[in-house]
C-alpha cells in the first residue's frame, strides 16, 4: 500500500515537472509578439521620468515607433547585465544610455553593434568628443546627453559659494563631505590632478597616479560619507546632515529650483564633465528602429529640450541649438571643463580600484 | 504502519523533485560560480574561460585578510549580540498569555516584511545629527547640542541586530515553548534564584538550540553588504560589499568569484569547527 502510493507521487511529480518545462519554452514566443518597439534603458528615477514625460511620446508620435523604457541601474551593474544577456542571445534593452567607462569596456568585447552614420544624418550635428568609435573606425556609440559633476553645498551651511575644489581638502571642513565611493565614477584622481598638479596629464605615469593618491589621502578626514548610492548623499545634502560634496549638477539644479537649501558650484579648475552615449546591443535585432531612434534624439531642438527640461548639457554644437545664454549657463559653464581620463579606468581599471580601495578602506 | 527501507528506485521517488530543484536553483550556480573563480579576467572587459589562480592569489594579502576578519567579527559580534537579547526576551514572551504572545510575535513578524534598504535608511535618519534621536537628549538636558551617531561600528551593530533579532526569537520560541516547565519549577523549589535558574538550568538545557541559532544568525550577518554601507565608514564594509563592488561596478566576475568561494569555504570552516567542539563537550 505504501509502496503504491509513493510510486503514485513520483510520477506526477515527473508529469507536474514536464507541464512546467514546456511552459517555460513557451515563454518566448509571447515575447516576440510585439512589432514596432524599442526598449530603451536609460538611468532610473529622476531621468527615466523625465524622458518618459518630455521625449518618448513626442518620438512614438513622430515616427510611430512604440518605446517600453527600462531603467538601468548607473555604474556598470547595466553593463555587466547586458554582456551576460548578450552571451544568452538576449537583450533587456535594445538602446541603452551608457556612461564612457561603459562605453569602453563593451567596446573591448564588440558588445554594441557598429552603428551606421548613413542612416543618422543628424550625426553630423554632434561634437566629435562625444562620437565613440571602435579602433578600426566603426561607430560604437552616439553622445546621448552630456552632465557635469560639481562642488555642491548646503546653502544654509555654507552662506558663501567655495570657488575651489580645494575646498574638499580645508581641515575646517572635516567630517562634512560626501563623495562618490567609486574610484571610476567620482574621478577624484582627476579632480586632484587639475587642482594641484596642473592638470590631468599629471596621471600619465605610475608615479604621478601614486602622488596623486597621496593628495587625496589628506581628503580622508574630511570624509563622512563614500556613497554609492546617490538619493543617500542628495537626502543627508538637503536636510544639511553633510552639507559638501561632489554631486550632478543637474539633479542638484533641480532641487534648487524646489526650494531645496542647495547649491551647485563649478569650481575654478572646472566641473567634471562626463557623458552617455546611445549605443546598440548586439543581440538586439531592432537595428531599423534604432538608428531612427538615434537620429532623432541627435536633432538639436531635442538636444535644447533636453537641456530644459532635464537639466543636461548638450553633445550637439553650440551654434546649432537655440539655447540662450541663462539656458546655456544653467546646464553648462565657460570654465573648460575637467574631462576623465577614460583610458586609465580600461588599461589600469583592476590597479587603480585595488589602490583606491586600500586608500578609502583602509 | 510500519516503516520499511526503501526497496527500488521507486521508493526514492518522493526525493526526486526536491533534489532536483537543489541542483538547478544551488548547485549548478555555485558549480558555475567556483569554475568562474578560475577564469582569465580582461582587464577592461570580462573573462575568458581558464584554469588560473591568480584570483585566489589577489585575494591572499593582508588587505583582504583584515577586511575578512573584520566581516568574522562583526558576525560574530552580531549573534552574540542577537543571542544575548534574544534568549531573555524569548523566555520572558513564553510566559506570558498566549494572547499577548502572538501580538508580540505578529509585531516581530512585520519587522521582517521590512527590507534592508528601508531598514537603513531608517535608521539613517534616528541616528543623524539634523533630525535623529539626539535631538530628544538634547531636549531633555542630557546633550548639549546634537550630535551624528552614524557612520559607526555601532550603527552598523545597532542596524544589523535590529535585523536580525526577529530571527532569532523566532528560531528560539519553539524550543523554549516545548521545554519541561517543571524543570525550572524544581530548580526553583531546591531554592534557586530565578536569574541562577535561568542559567544553570535554562541555558544548559538549551545549549543545542543556542548553538544552531548562533550559527544561523552569523551565517546570515556574514551576507550583509547594505546596512554596513549605509551605516558604516569604509572601514566597516565587509567582504560582502569589495564582492559586490567587483561583481557590480568592476566587472570584474572572476575575482568577484573567487572572494565568495574563499567566504564561503571559511564560514563552513568556522561552522565545523564550532560543531566538532560541541560534540567533543557533550561526550565529555
Amino acid at each position: 500500500m505504501d509502496n503504491i502510493f509513493k510510486k503514485g507521487v513520483s510520477r506526477r511529480t515527473v508529469l507536474g515537472t514536464g507541464a512546467m518545462a514546456a511552459g517555460v519554452l513557451a515563454m518566448p514566443g509571447i515575447l516576440h509578439a510585439q512589432d514596432k518597439s524599442l526598449k530603451v534603458g536609460v538611468y532610473g528615477g529622476y531621468f527615466k521620468d523625465s524622458f518618459d514625460k518630455n521625449i518618448f511620446p513626442e518620438f512614438t508620435k513622430a515616427t510611430g515607433i512604440a518605446i517600453e523604457s527600462v531603467a538601468e541601474p548607473t555604474g556598470e551593474a547595466w553593463l555587466v547585465q547586458l554582456e551576460q544577456a548578450a552571451k544568452a542571445g538576449a537583450a533587456p534593452a535594445d538602446v541603452s544610455m551608457m556612461s564612457q567607462v561603459a562605453m569602453l569596456k563593451g567596446q573591448t568585447t564588440k558588445l554594441w553593434t557598429p552603428l551606421d552614420t548613413a542612416k543618422i544624418p543628424n550625426a553630423k550635428n554632434l561634437l566629435d568628443r562625444f562620437v565613440n568609435k571602435y579602433p578600426d573606425g566603426g561607430v560604437a556609440g552616439i553622445g546621448a546627453v552630456a552632465w557635469y559633476i560639481t562642488l555642491v553645498t548646503n546653502t544654509d551651511v555654507y552662506k558663501e559659494a567655495p570657488t575651489s575644489w580645494a575646498a574638499f581638502w580645508d581641515k575646517a571642513n572635516a567630517d562634512k563631505l560626501g563623495l562618490l565611493a567609486l574610484v571610476s565614477n567620482s574621478f577624484l584622481l582627476e579632480i586632484t590632478a587639475k587642482t594641484f598638479f596642473g592638470g590631468t596629464n599629471a596621471l600619465d605615469t605610475e608615479e604621478g597616479l601614486l602622488k596623486a593618491f597621496d593628495k587625496l589621502a589628506e581628503v580622508k578626514p574630511n570624509v563622512r560619507l563614500w556613497y554609492r548610492d546617490e538619493a543617500q548623499f542628495e537626502q543627508s545634502l538637503k536636510s544639511g546632515e553633510i552639507p559638501m560634496g561632489q554631486y550632478y549638477h543637474d539633479v542638484t539644479g533641480l532641487a534648487a529650483s524646489e526650494g531645496h537649501p542647495v547649491r551647485s558650484t563649478f569650481p575654478k579648475e572646472g566641473g567634471v564633465q562626463d557623458s552617455g552615449c546611445w549605443a546598440l546591443s548586439r543581440a538586439s535585432k531592432k537595428v531599423e528602429e534604432a538608428h531612427i531612434f538615434i537620429n532623432y534624439m541627435s536633432q538639436p531642438s531635442i538636444q535644447a529640450t533636453l537641456s530644459r527640461k532635464v537639466g543636461t548639457s548638450p553633445t550637439v554644437k553650440r551654434e546649432l541649438l537655440d539655447l540662450n545664454e541663462k539656458e546655456f549657463a544653467a546646464v553648462s559653464s565657460d570654465i573648460e571643463p575637467i574631462i576623465p581620463r577614460y583610458d586609465l579606468y580600461t588599461t589600469k581599471a583592476d590597479w587603480l580600484n585595488q589602490k583606491w580601495t586600500e586608500l578609502i578602506v583602509g | 504502519m510500519k516503516r520499511e527501507p526503501p526497496q527500488s528506485i521507486a521508493d526514492y521517488g518522493p526525493l526526486f523533485f526536491p533534489a532536483g530543484m537543489l541542483l538547478v536553483f544551488f548547485v549548478v550556480p555555485f558549480g558555475t560560480m567556483i569554475a568562474v573563480s578560475f577564469f582569465q579576467r580582461q582587464e577592461g572587459g570580462f573573462y575568458t574561460p581558464a584554469f588560473v589562480f591568480s584570483n585566489y592569489e589577489r585575494f591572499l594579502s593582508a588587505f583582504f585578510g583584515g577586511v575578512l576578519g573584520f566581516s568574522l567579527m562583526l558576525a560574530i559580534t552580531v549573534a552574540v549580540c542577537c543571542v544575548v537579547l534574544g534568549l531573555p526576551f524569548t523566555y520572558l514572551l513564553s510566559r506570558l498569555p498566549r494572547r499577548l504572545q502572538v501580538i508580540w510575535l505578529v509585531a516581530l513578524l512585520s519587522v521582517l516584511s521590512l527590507s534592508e534598504v528601508i531598514i537603513g535608511f531608517a535608521w539613517s535618519t534616528l541616528l543623524s545629527r539634523t533630525a535623529g534621536l539626539s535631538n530628544l537628549l538634547v531636549a531633555i538636558g542630557i546633550l548639549g547640542q546634537p550630535v551624528a551617531l552614524f557612520p559607526s561600528f555601532g550603527a552598523v551593530l545597532t542596524g544589523m541586530v535590529y535585523q536580525a533579532l526577529p530571527y532569532t526569537i523566532l528560531v528560539l520560541y519553539p524550543a523554549i515553548v516545548r521545554l519541561d516547565p517543571t524543570l525550572m519549577e524544581a530548580a526553583r523549589t531546591l531554592g534557586s534564584s530565578p536569574i541562577r535558574a535561568f542559567f544553570n538550568v535554562l541555558v544548559p538545557a538549551l545549549r543545542n538550540t543556542i548553538m544552531a541559532t548562533l550559527i544561523m544568525v552569523f551565517i546570515f550577518a556574514l551576507g550583509s553588504y547594505l546596512l554596513p554601507q549605509i551605516l558604516g565608514r569604509p572601514q566597516h564594509w565587509t567582504l560582502s560589499v569589495l564582492i559586490t563592488d567587483q561583481a557590480i561596478y568592476q566587472s570584474n566576475m572572476p575575482f568577484a568569484a573567487a572572494m565568495a568561494v574563499f567566504l564561503v569555504l571559511v564560514t563552513l570552516g568556522l561552522v565545523g569547527l564550532t560543531l566538532l567542539i560541541g560534540r567533543k563537550g557533550e561526550k565529555a
